[in-house]
């Protein structure tokens, strides 16, 4: 043992660890509005489509959820760009990858939801002479959105944390800072204690202002 | 190019098992940590109580990764010797045992107080009443999710790459590295971790259903 | 009170224990004997205490102050007066010297009205699987089973539930049977055939300690009836005596009146 802990050196490099901080948050919300926008489209198909869509939507969902995130963040940033004519960067990368690997998430929540919402609001959706459109807007998303909040927040702080993944390709976010600090100061147990915390406090803020927003919308039924 | 890959294919299939050696190593590790610790979570003093639930909160509240270099940078700069495959094999298993020790948790919990009291009025001891009226009961609810869980310690085994470790997906990139064929070569990565974890969660959804049937 | 504190024949010796679940007193220095082969019922209103008190008796609740004693030797504390806990060997130990049948059955439900008696006979007592298997059997004939040894509880009826329940706290021998309003939950055309299970181990001799709210049964099986208020033991005497319109104790003519208003 005998390790003096020394916070000096972290302090002096905390800008890596709060830009960081604030990039894993940046990719983490721009990742969730994807994954949003990929799993309400996939899961309202799937639940009216034939055979051959909900097997391939469901392919995609368990292709996604069975393979390493790591793995599929080399897959986009290393693999695709040899076979497609793209060119992006690092972020763009890894925030492509993150939408599509939470889309796969999202659809099984909002699918669920959706399945969840009771056959009698549907049928009195139908006996006030709503068109299948209009029960989709009106009765089915609203209902099912209160009832997959709670697995939404959840997804999204899962989503936050799995941003330190983007770090093996040089994304500079918060555990990319942390393993700079830790190779260029070498205050290893500090550096990592201070980012625990730092995913800590995060995380835990988030939880606790998304149940504030579940109970608002709660309430507001 | 596909010669290149058979070429590298002994080469991968030592990669894979040790992906899923890690892998084992950590499920069953974090099994008995888990269900020792979540009994002391449920069972213990007010003390050991407090110690698991932040150990548990805290280890589930940061990205494994975060965990893996704290663990296996930080274990040797206090001074203590840990080679890099049991620093892996250590940080996974801190994780997953947070997890096992939330299922056992929900499990146990689910069981109503009545059956612990019947089972002391008999005279069975702590031990007694675990193994012949707690457990046998917690067993079908625990066992599900812990076995879906299986498959986030596979996922999770690929991260020791990044500490040098040659496991399915560093062999994976470093064949990329010598034969240039990344594509290929992550698709037949991904297949292969396909393959594995969802003969697990197909495994897990039978037991559900199994498991279903005998509810009361 | 009418307890003579030495009766050295007590096989249960409750003296003053008190207890609290934070600021409410659920027992005043509650005492209480049972002497072998006596059946006692505790009456009361809800909220009396008298779950507690039986919970105490096997020491599945702590007491703050106080003793109780069983065959001489004190339940949940270190021998003598000592505010130390026993170990949870001993505790255990202590436990199978008492049955306790439950409002709410608690069979074990992954186990066959077999199993549920045979557990503790095998891993308690000690019993070879054949011999835990036949002292099985002999309880569910006593109480009318025989034919379900290998039904599950969820297989059973409410009533059956509560014999296997009987069956498997006596298969034990205890010295002591607790019973805590084991008809409180039964549909009512089911709650006959569990009294008569109780009526024929009293007439074989059974000590008994019950809590009930079948005013019938026990003016009817009962040795001594036990009136609790308030936490507090308030009148102790034969059925007769208690449950008499006349008497002169003012919450027991309250708790009796309001209870045939109610019950008749």
């Amino acid at each position: 043992m005998g390790y003096a802990l020394n916070f000096n050196l972290i302090w002096r490099h905390f800008d890596k660890l709060w830009g960081g901080l604030l990039l894993s948050l940046e990719l983490a919300v721009i990742s969730i509005a994807i994954g949003i926008v990929i799993g309400l489209v996939l899961a309202v198909w799937y639940v009216s489509a034939g055979r051959v869509v909900r097997t391939i939507i469901a392919a995609y969902v368990e292709f996604i959820r069975n393979v390493p995130l790591i793995l599929l963040v080399y897959l986009v940033f290393y693999g695709l760009p040899t076979v497609v004519d793209l060119a992006y960067s690092a972020p763009t990368s890894f925030i492509l990858t993150l939408s599509v690997y939470s889309g796969a998430y999202l659809v099984e929540v909002f699918r669920s939801g959706l399945e969840a919402v009771p056959r009698g609001q549907l049928d009195a959706g139908k006996a006030i002479g709503l068109t299948p459109w209009q029960r989709l807007i009106h009765v089915r998303l609203p209902t099912m959105l209160r009832i997959t909040l709670p697995a939404l927040s959840n997804t999204f702080i899962s989503l936050f944390k799995d941003t330190s993944i983007a770090s093996v390709i040089s994304v500079p976010e918060l555990t990319y800072g942390a393993q700079w600090i830790n190779f260029n100061t070498f205050r290893i147990v500090e550096v990592y204690l201070v980012t625990t915390a730092m995913y800590l406090l995060t995380g835990y803020a988030l939880l606790f202002g998304l149940r504030l927003v579940e109970r608002r919308f709660r309430a507001a039924r | 190019m596909l010669t290149q890959i058979a070429y590298a294919l002994p080469f991968l299939a030592q990669g894979f098992a040790l992906t899923l050696w890690v892998s084992l190593l950590v499920v069953v590790l974090s099994l008995i940590a888990g269900v020792l610790l979540g009994v002391g979570l449920v069972y213990g003093p007010v003390p050991l109580r407090w110690a698991v639930r932040i150990f548990s909160d805290t280890i589930r509240g940061i990205p494994i990764l975060v965990l893996m270099f704290f663990v296996y940078y930080g274990v040797p700069a206090i001074g203590l010797h840990l080679p890099s495959f049991w620093a892996a094999v250590l940080a996974l298993t801190l994780f997953k045992t947070a997890q096992v020790i939330e299922y056992l948790r929900g499990a146990v919990g689910s069981i109503p107080k009545g059956q612990s009291e019947a089972a002391m009025a008999i005279g069975l001891t702590f031990r007694q009443r675990l193994a012949y009226v707690i457990f046998p009961q917690a067993f079908r609810r625990f066992l599900p999710p812990w076995i879906n869980g299986v498959t986030d310690a596979v996922k999770g085994s690929a991260l020791v790459s990044l500490l040098g470790i040659t496991d399915l997906m560093q062999a994976i990139n470093q064949v990329i590295g010598r034969t240039y064929e990344a594509m290929p070569l992550y698709i037949l990565g991904a297949l292969i971790y396909f393959a594995v974890n969802y003969a697990l969660s197909l495994a897990s959804r039978r037991l559900e259903r199994r498991f279903s049937f005998i509810r009361e | 009170m009418s307890t003579s504190s030495n009766d050295t024949r007590a096989l249960l010796d409750v003296r003053d224990v008190s207890k609290s679940f934070g600021v409410v007193q659920v027992l005043r220095s509650v005492s209480l004997q049972v002497t072998r082969g006596e059946v006692v019922t505790v009456i009361g209103p809800s909220g009396s205490g008298k779950t507690t008190l039986l919970r105490c008796v096997n020491f599945l609740e702590s007491y703050d102050s106080g003793s109780i004693r069983i065959d001489g030797k004190e339940v949940g504390f270190r021998d003598p007066g000592t505010r130390q806990r026993r170990s949870e060997r001993d505790l255990a130990a202590m436990r199978a010297e008492t049955g306790m049948v439950f409002q709410s059955f608690n069979l074990f439900p992954h186990l066959t009205a077999a199993g549920n008696i045979m557990l503790g006979l095998r891993k308690v007592r000690g019993k070879s699987e054949a011999e835990a298997r036949s002292i099985a059997e002999h309880w569910l004939g006593r109480v009318g089973l025989a034919h379900k040894a290998d039904s599950l509880p969820a297989e059973l009826s409410g009533g059956q539930q509560q014999r296997v329940g009987i069956a498997r706290a006596v298969a034990m021998e205890p010295k002591i049977l607790l019973l805590d309003e084991i008809t409180s939950a039964l549909d009512p055309e089911l709650v006959g055939e569990v009294l008569a299970v109780v009526r024929s181990l009293a007439e074989d001799g059974m000590t008994m300690l019950m809590v009930t709210h079948e005013m019938a049964f026990a003016r009817d099986a009962s040795s001594r009836i036990v009136f609790m208020a308030d936490g507090g033991v308030s009148a102790v005497g034969p059925p007769k005596e208690i449950l008499a319109a006349e008497t002169t104790n003012e919450r027991l003519r309250t708790f009796l009146a309001r209870f045939r208003a109610s019950h008749f």
